[in-house]
């Protein structure tokens, strides 16, 4: 561009590459480039530059890209991958479900004994029906008792779950949740509980918006 | 289209890798697109858009869907071709002092060691020869240029993308598009 060119056209020429130029700019340059060559010679470079870079044809990814981004990625949570299997075998889910409870059920009326039991924890002690977690003592984990108390006087780190029975008012800690079940109908529910609640959670709620 | 994505994106939120395949799909061809042209290399292209994607997909949690999915998606893209561009400068640079070349700023070693000679550079296919100069600007004009004239994307997309306010995004757009005017003038 040659020293006697103004300023402003550089200026002018980008905003009418970028789209945005004013009407009455535009005319401006138009006019001038019609009277300035070297000017109207950079006008016409930058086009075909454009022109060029927009003329590169468009590249794919590989075919198999989508395979090995996939094999790439992190381990899917095993919640989801129970959920989708929930999604495409209902049927399958239906009768699993079915089986449970009707074993369950006849497992109950077996042991309908009412027997004093419990899950065994080192530092346990027992007082005739009742499980006692000793003062100065922890015990580690969960505890399940049927057809017994609980009476903490230690710490218990671990969930309780009592049945038939139930946590007498004790002076030490548990750092877990406690349930107490008392019918047996209860504890079937509770059982099956667990495999129930994912298939409750896809019959319903807020995974009802399935696409497609 | 954006629609789709929001619900294939909650799917993803969820845990759900069956709904990130087909987002991958989606824009597989886009995002690999950015990357070879900033980089200039199909391999490296693949490395890096594949990076990407696997860090959206770990991130996932961090977009937020009031916003459109490809911006952000093309922002951690071309964040990590820019990291790829200036981790190899320092090659470049160990290089030309080896030579022991006096004198000469980094950036025009630099640019010396890219150019071929002219003649190779006339036995190029223009597109060959496009890419070829695209990939010797400076990396944050490259990324403009890419976005504007290859992706075709609205001024203000590219804005976002580079995290960058208009004006700067319009001015390396200019830059760079003068350097290439230049860079192509025998073409
Ligand atoms: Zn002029």
């Amino acid at each position: 561009m040659m020293n006697a060119c103004p300023e402003k056209v550089i200026r002018m020429m980008d905003d009418y590459l970028d789209g945005e130029i004013s009407p009455s700019e535009e005319k401006e340059l138009k006019d001038y480039l019609q009277s300035c060559s070297d000017c109207r010679k950079i006008y016409q470079e930058l086009t075909k530059t454009i022109a060029f870079v927009q003329s590169v044809s468009h590249v794919q990814a590989p075919p198999d890209f989508v395979q090995k981004t996939m094999a790439g990625l992190p381990k899917e949570s095993q919640r989801v991958g129970v959920k989708r299997f929930m999604r495409h075998h209902p049927l399958m889910i239906a009768a699993a479900l079915f089986v449970l409870l009707m074993s369950a059920a006849m497992m109950s009326s077996f042991s309908d004994d009412q027997q004093f039991s419990f899950t065994k924890q080192e530092n346990l002690v027992v007082e005739g029906q009742t499980v006692v977690v000793p003062e100065g003592q922890t015990v580690i984990g969960d505890l399940t008792i049927r057809n017994g108390d609980l009476r903490v006087d230690g710490e218990l780190e671990g969930d309780v779950t009592i049945v038939n029975g139930q946590y007498m008012a004790s002076s030490g800690v548990i750092n877990g949740e406690i349930e107490e079940i008392d019918q047996v109908f209860e504890w079937l529910w509770y059982t099956i509980k667990g495999t129930f609640q994912d298939a409750m959670s896809f019959f319903g709620g807020d995974d009802q918006s399935i696409e497609e | 289209m954006d629609a789709l994505v929001n619900k294939r994106i909650k799917r993803v939120m969820k845990g759900d890798q069956d709904a990130f395949a087909e987002i991958v799909e989606l824009y597989q061809h886009q995002l690999f697109q950015i990357c070879y042209r900033m980089l200039g290399n199909r391999h490296e292209a693949e490395d890096i858009a594949q990076e990407a994607f696997t860090r959206a997909y770990v991130n996932i949690h961090t977009f937020d869907q009031n916003r459109k999915f490809s911006t952000w998606l093309y922002r951690i893209a071309t964040n990590l071709c820019i990291d790829r561009i200036r981790k190899k400068k320092p090659d470049y640079h160990l290089d030309a002092e080896v030579k022991g070349t006096e004198g000469l700023n980094m950036y025009s070693k630099i640019a010396n060691d890219e150019e071929l000679p002219e003649e190779e550079l006339m036995r190029m296919e223009v597109q060959e020869r496009v890419q070829y100069e695209i990939s010797r600007l400076p990396d944050k004009y490259r990324a403009a240029i890419v976005l504007k004239y290859i992706e075709e994307l609205p001024l203000a997309e590219i804005s976002e993308i580079l995290d960058l306010p208009l004006g700067t995004v319009k001015t390396r757009i200019h830059r760079g598009r003068e350097a290439l005017r230049k860079q192509l003038s025998n073409l």
